[in-house]
C-alpha cells in the first residue's frame, strides 16, 4: 500500500475543505486548485480491486474499491472540482469554497465506496456540504436551502432504512448490482432516485440550485445528481422501472424549461432532463446503454458546468437572473457568449461536440435492445433539448432584444475556466477515443457516420427553425410554473397550516387547564399543607397504633 | 444603439437565407447517404427534419397548455 492509497482520494479534498478557512488568501487559492489535481493523481494510482478495508460496528467496510466505472466518475469529479475552483477563485465567501471541496470529496468517496455503509456516510456528507453551498447564496436562499435539506435528509432516511433492511436480510453490506425483489432494495432505489431528481420530487433541483451564488450552482450542478447516476449504474443496471422514470424526467425538464424565465432555473430543469436520459439508459441496461450513460455523465458534467459558468458570469456582472432583464450581452461579453454557445451546442449533441459522441450511445442502446418507443421518445427529446437549452439559453441571454446592459467579460480566472471547459467540450467531440477508453465496457461504437451526422443535423436544425417560427410563443413572462412543492409552499397549504395551528392551540389550552386541575388536586393531598404530607404529633401516632392493635384484637376473636 | 453589424436588418436577412440554405442542404444530402434504419420509418427520406420540427411544435404546444393551468406571477410564493 503506497502513500496515495493509504487514504481514500476523496479524503484529500474533504480535509482540504476543512482547513481552507484557516489559510491566508494565496495559500487558499493554491489549495483550491492544487488539491483536485492531487486527488486526480491519487485516483489514477489506485490499482483495480479492493484497496482499503476498515471495520465498524462488526461490519467490514470497503472504503476504497476501484474499477473502470468508479475511476471514470472520480476523474470527472476531480476535473470538475479543479475547473469550478478556478472559476470561483475570486469568490469571497470562503464557506462556500470550503463546502465545495468537501462536497467533491464526498462524491469521490461515494464512487470508490465498496459497501453500502460507506456509500451512506459519504452520501450524507454531500447532503450537508451542498446544503451549505445553497445557504451561501445569501438571505434569499434560506428557505430554498431548508427545503433542499429536508428533501435530502428524507432521501437519506429512505436509504438508511433500505440499507438496514438489506443487511438484516442478507447479512452483507457489499454494494453491487441488486435485483428489486425486497422492500429494502426498493427503499435503497428510492433514496438514490431522490438525489437523481426523479419524480415526484424533481422540484428540489429547480427550487434550490438557482438560489445559490454565481459560483455555487457550478458546483451543485455536477455532484449530487451524477453521484446518483453512478450508484444507479452500480446498483440497479437494467431495472426496467427506470425507463419510464427516466423518460418522464426528460420531458418534465423540457416542458418546465420552456415555461421558465429565470436563466439558471432553465438550466436546472435541463439538469433533470439530461439525468433523465441517463436514468433511461440505466433502465435499458445493455453494455452499449451503460457505456453511453457513463460517457454522457462525463460529458454532461463538463458542458453543464460551462453553461452555468456563462450564466454565473452574467449574474456576477449584472446581478440579473431573468431572461426578461438581460439580452444583447454578446456586444460586450464576447468570450462568455462564445463559451456559452459551445456549452449549448454540446448539451444539444451537435456533431463535433461532446454531447454528440455520448448521448447517441444511449439512443443506440435503446435501438439495440429493440425498444422503438424509447428510441423515438429519446429522439424527440433530443430535439426538445436544442429547443429549451441549445437555443433558448444563448438566444435570450446574449441576443434577442438589447437590454442596454454592457457588462465586460468576467475576470481572468472565470474566463480561463470557461475556455478550459469549452475546449474540453470540443476536444471530446472531435476526439472521443480517450473518453471511450475510460468506459466500463469495450467500445466498438463509431459516432461519426454520414447517416448519423445528417440525421442529427436535420433533427437539430429543424428544431432551430421551429424555435424561431414560434418565438412569439416562447417570449418569457414574469411567471413561475407550479410544481409539487405547491403542496408545502402554496397559500392554501399555509392557510391549512394556520388552521391546524389554531386547533392545536385550543387542544393545548384544554390540556393545560386539565393539567392545572390535576395539579391542584395533587397539591391538596400531597402539598406542604396537604392531608398526606402534614407533620403529625407523636401522640396521634401512638393513638392510631393503639387503635390498630385494638382492631386486630377484635378481629382475631371474630 | 443597434448599430452592431450582427443586428442590422440586412445581416438578419442574410442569416435567414443562409439558415434556409443549410436546412435544405441537410435534407438534400439525405438522398446521397445509405440509410441504416432501426425501425423502418427512421430511415426514410428527411425523417430527422420533420420529426425534429414536429416534436418541437408538439412540446411547445403542450408547454403552453400546461402553462395556462400552472403559470403564476413570479412573486407567488413570497406573498
Amino acid at each position: 500500500m503506497t502513500v496515495n492509497t493509504a487514504i481514500p482520494p476523496g479524503l484529500w479534498l474533504i480535509l482540504g475543505g476543512l482547513v481552507l478557512p484557516l489559510l491566508p488568501l494565496r495559500l487558499r487559492q493554491a489549495t483550491l486548485l492544487g488539491l483536485p489535481l492531487l486527488a486526480l493523481a491519487a485516483i489514477w494510482t489506485l490499482p483495480d480491486g479492493i484497496v482499503l478495508r476498515a471495520s465498524f460496528l462488526d461490519q467490514s467496510l470497503v472504503l476504497v474499491r476501484a474499477d473502470a466505472l468508479s475511476r471514470l466518475f472520480a476523474t470527472v469529479f476531480a476535473i470538475m472540482s479543479f475547473g469550478g475552483g478556478l472559476f470561483a477563485l475570486n469568490q469571497t465567501r470562503v464557506t462556500e469554497l470550503s463546502a465545495a471541496l468537501c462536497y467533491a470529496g464526498g462524491a469521490i468517496g461515494v464512487v470508490f465506496a465498496g459497501d453500502l455503509i460507506t456509500v451512506f456516510a459519504f452520501w450524507e456528507l454531500m447532503a450537508l456540504a451542498s446544503t451549505l453551498i445553497v445557504f451561501c447564496g445569501g438571505e434569499a436562499a434560506r428557505g430554498a436551502g431548508l427545503r433542499y435539506a429536508v428533501i435530502h435528509l428524507f432521501g437519506g432516511a429512505l436509504l438508511m432504512a433500505g440499507i438496514a433492511g438489506e443487511v438484516a436480510a442478507t447479512g452483507s453490506t457489499t454494494f453491487g448490482a441488486m435485483t428489486l425483489d425486497t422492500p429494502a432494495r426498493w427503499l435503497i432505489l428510492a433514496g438514490f432516485l431522490i438525489n437523481a431528481g426523479a419524480p415526484p420530487l424533481s422540484v428540489w433541483v429547480a427550487d434550490a440550485y438557482p438560489e445559490s451564488s454565481w459560483s455555487g450552482m457550478v458546483f451543485l450542478s455536477a455532484f449530487t445528481t451524477k453521484t446518483a447516476v453512478y450508484v444507479l449504474i452500480r446498483g440497479f443496471p437494467g431495472a426496467e422501472v427506470l425507463i419510464p422514470i427516466g423518460l418522464f424526467m426528460v420531458f418534465y425538464g423540457i416542458v418546465y424549461a420552456i415555461l421558465e424565465n429565470d436563466v439558471r432555473r432553465i438550466l436546472a430543469y435541463s439538469i433533470v432532463n439530461q439525468v433523465g436520459f441517463m436514468v433511461t439508459g440505466i433502465g435499458i441496461g445493455t453494455e452499449m446503454a451503460l457505456n453511453g450513460v457513463a460517457a454522457h455523465a462525463f460529458a454532461h458534467i463538463v458542458y453543464k458546468a460551462l453553461l452555468l459558468m456563462a450564466a454565473g458570469s452574467v449574474l456576477f456582472l449584472t446581478g440579473k437572473r431573468n431572461c426578461t432583464d438581460v439580452g444583447g450581452l454578446f456586444r460586450s461579453m464576447p468570450i462568455t457568449t462564445i463559451c456559452g454557445i459551445v456549452g449549448a451546442l454540446s448539451i444539444s449533441a451537435f456533431p463535433l461536440t461532446s454531447g454528440f459522441v455520448s448521448k447517441s450511445m444511449i439512443s443506440d442502446g435503446a435501438a439495440g435492445a429493440h425498444l422503438p418507443w424509447v428510441w423515438f421518445l429519446l429522439a424527440a427529446a433530443s430535439a426538445g433539448v436544442f429547443l429549451h437549452a441549445g437555443i433558448k439559453f444563448p438566444w435570450f441571454v446574449f441576443f434577442q432584444k438589447d437590454s442596454g446592459l454592457r457588462p465586460p467579460d468576467p475576470p481572468w480566472n472565470m474566463r480561463a475556466a470557461m475556455i478550459f471547459f469549452a475546449a474540453l467540450c470540443i476536444g471530446l467531440g472531435v476526439w472521443p477515443e480517450p473518453l471511450y477508453a475510460l468506459l466500463p465496457y469495450p467500445v466498438t461504437y463509431v459516432p461519426y457516420t454520414a447517416n448519423h451526422v445528417i440525421f442529427q443535423l436535420q433533427l437539430l436544425l429543424f428544431s432551430g427553425l421551429a424555435f424561431f417560427l414560434m418565438l412569439g410563443w416562447l417570449q418569457r413572462t414574469l411567471t413561475i410554473t407550479l410544481d409539487v412543492d405547491w403542496f408545502w409552499r402554496g397559500r392554501t397549504v399555509r392557510h391549512l397550516g394556520r388552521g391546524i395551528d389554531r386547533v392545536w392551540a385550543v387542544i393545548e389550552h384544554l390540556a393545560e387547564r386539565l393539567g392545572r386541575m390535576l395539579a391542584r388536586l395533587v397539591r391538596r393531598h400531597h402539598g406542604i399543607e396537604g392531608v398526606l404530607a402534614r407533620t403529625w404529633p407523636t401522640g396521634s401516632m401512638a393513638f392510631w397504633t393503639a387503635a390498630m392493635l385494638a382492631a386486630y384484637l377484635v378481629i382475631s376473636y371474630l | 444603439m443597434d448599430d452592431h453589424w450582427l443586428v442590422r436588418r440586412s445581416t438578419i436577412t442574410l442569416l435567414w437565407i443562409l439558415f434556409i440554405a443549410v436546412l435544405a442542404s441537410t435534407v438534400l444530402l439525405d438522398a446521397l447517404v445509405v440509410h441504416h434504419s432501426y425501425f423502418g420509418i427512421d430511415g426514410t427520406f428527411g425523417f430527422g427534419a420533420w420529426f425534429g420540427f414536429a416534436s418541437c411544435v408538439a412540446l411547445v404546444l403542450f408547454a403552453k397548455a400546461l402553462g395556462a393551468v400552472l403559470k403564476r406571477p413570479d412573486r407567488y410564493y413570497d406573498r
